[in-house]
């Protein structure tokens, strides 16, 4: 079984995220890592071929400037090898501009089943997993939170607002997996030096045969007008609890008619 | 281009469309002369009610029951759109709502914008406002695209407010076969228990995150609710470790909640948890770092550990 497993490189989210005040895009500037709600689709995809008796799992990111930090984490989880779309033309891409390169990117890798996860955590747009699917042209499930492989067949528990469905289609499919689902492993000592050695293919758009006026910029046509300070909500009164605290708070909730 | 009709993607069950999609309708009410509903499903009992918030038409494709939705709706709203060009397809961020409009965008090459929080006309165009960097900024987007403008907007992002119309006129809506791509079953369905008030619907909300401790300490915050009549609600961090359900979930991942009061409890206030409640009227925040970014936007923050001052709490309200 041969398993794809899309992979985002974010800016880390510790650091406070800013706007390139040029281009209102965010900044990319520092090295990017690899997004934790996607180690979750890593972990997903080498346990099922773990299951499956053997496979294989690819990864597949998009990034500026050749970007590999967040690959080289997940290839040391134990991915086999990499493709990386990098393309100054890229740059100011939109969802579906940026489904449209990965789904082309995956197209040729010929995959089993391709794994996302289900939002990343900058840009959260939640759309881009269905969007491959789309593109592909193949079945898609949605917020995975257990998978099972049976055969060509994928079956999923998919969380709902009031618990969860049994969901399943034929592969080739794409699912997305909600973070938190499972316990992505640490990469041992020995896949981190094994990840330095592995393939990580780097194409280009002419590589995949895209015209550049349908991503980037020119292809999410869409503009943003302007960036504003949202207003600020006041910090009211923080107070040290010596034992009392409750009190306080009884108080509060009596003013605001709750007790 | 000027917006002249807005449809509105309607999502809801058998007691009537849901609280978002009202929300949306109210909206585009102010929006668009001309405000249109499609239902993936069959959207009868959604007639009154979306005509009471403004709608003149309910499209329905009839009950599309046990298929995953998001593609086969986005297939019948392609033909729907080529026939009928509305301005503007509004959605809400809600599972189906992504799915659908995802798909959609490819079929009609088309861009989405996500994660609104408003919208206005300017010049023509719909400009829409999505709150970014955890709410500390808003970036307004322009659609610049020769066909429908493909949006998709947070809960609670406007009030619903019915206008006094007449039920909308159901319209049949013809369903396309996605073909493959359509192939997913949902096979089962598994409801958790809930008891309580509706998370998102409560006026108060009391929330607990990791600075429990442990799963076990989750039941005060179930008691502490139940004694102040409010839903409990979680932060990812607890969400993720297992140690409540996903449903609990308040935050940018997670419902989106605006109660009178919303009581935190050993949350640090990390951005993901900040989008989803900061919007409430009241906030209390109880956490032993006096340095946590919820002190930030606590109307009354209290620097203390919630094993004392939570059992405190609770045995006060108690003696009441």
């Amino acid at each position: 079984m041969k398993v794809v497993v899309c992979v985002k490189q974010i800016p880390d989210p510790a650091l406070p995220g800013e706007l390139d005040p040029s281009t209102n895009y965010l900044k990319r500037d520092d090295k990017l890592i690899l997004d934790e709600s996607d180690s979750y689709g890593v972990e997903m995809a080498l346990q099922l071929v773990e299951a499956a008796g053997g496979g294989e799992v690819s990864l597949v990111s998009m990034a500026p400037k050749g970007e590999v930090s967040g690959l080289r984490t997940a290839l040391a989880m134990g991915a086999e090898d990499a493709v990386l779309v990098s393309d100054d033309a890229l740059a100011g891409s939109d969802a579906l501009g940026t489904a449209k390169v990965l789904a082309t990117a995956i197209s040729a890798m010929s995959p089993d089943l391709v794994l996302a996860g289900v939002e990343s955590s900058d840009g959260y747009t939640g759309t881009v997993p269905e969007m491959i699917a789309g593109v592909l042209d193949i079945p898609s499930i949605t917020f995975a939170k257990q998978i099972q492989v049976e055969g060509s067949t994928v079956k999923v528990q998919r969380q709902t607002e009031a618990g969860y469905d049994d969901v399943e289609c034929s592969m080739p499919a794409l699912v997305s997996v909600t973070a938190g689902v499972v316990e992505p492993r640490y990469p041992s000592f020995k896949g981190i030096m094994a990840a330095k050695k592995k393939p990580v293919e780097e194409l280009d758009l002419a590589a995949l045969g895209i015209d550049s006026g349908v991503v980037g910029k020119n292809g999410a046509r869409q503009e943003t007008v302007r960036v504003t300070d949202a207003e600020e909500r006041q910090a009211g009164e923080v107070i040290e609890d010596d034992g009392d605290a409750h009190e306080k708070i009884v108080e509060f909730l009596g003013e605001l008619k709750v007790v | 281009m000027s917006i002249e009709t807005i449809l509105v993607f309607a999502e809801g069950d058998e007691s009537g469309p849901s609280s978002l999609t009202l929300e949306l309708v109210t909206a585009a009410r102010s929006l668009a002369a001309n405000v249109e509903t499609f239902v993936a499903g069959d959207g009868t009992a959604m007639a009154d009610q979306l005509g009471a918030h403004g709608a003149s038409k309910v499209f329905s494709t009839g009950s599309l029951e046990g298929k995953l939705i998001g593609v086969h709706a986005a297939a019948a709203l392609q033909a729907h759109i080529e026939a009928n060009t509305p301005d503007a397809v509004f959605f809400g961020q809600t599972a189906d709502g992504r799915d659908t409009a995802a798909r959609l965008a490819v079929r009609i090459d088309q861009p989405v914008v996500t994660n609104n929080v408003g919208a206005s006309i300017e010049d023509g165009n719909l400009v829409v406002e999505e709150p970014v960097f955890g709410g500390t900024q808003n970036v307004f987007t322009a659609f610049r695209n020769d066909g429908p403008a493909l949006a998709l907007f947070r809960p609670k992002s406007f009030e619903a407010e019915a206008n006094g119309g007449g039920a909308a006129e159901v319209v049949r809506a013809d369903v396309v076969d996605p073909g493959t791509a359509g192939a997913a079953e949902v096979t089962g369905r598994h409801a958790e228990e809930r008891s309580g008030p509706q998370l998102d619907a409560a006026e108060v909300v009391v929330s607990g995150g990791r600075g429990l401790g442990q799963p076990e300490a989750y039941t005060m915050i179930d008691e502490l609710a139940g004694l102040l009549g409010a839903a409990s609600g979680a932060s990812r961090a607890i969400v993720d470790a297992g140690w409540v359900p996903y449903a609990k979930q308040v935050g940018q991942t997670g419902k989106v909640v605006k109660p009178n009061v919303y009581v935190a409890c050993g949350i640090s206030g990390a951005t993901q948890h900040l989008v989803g409640m900061k919007g409430s009227k009241n906030i209390i925040a109880i956490n032993k770092d006096p340095e946590a970014p919820i002190f930030g936007v606590a109307d009354l923050g209290i620097v203390g550990d919630v094993h004392k001052v939570i059992p405190a709490l609770i045995e006060a309200l108690k003696s009441r």
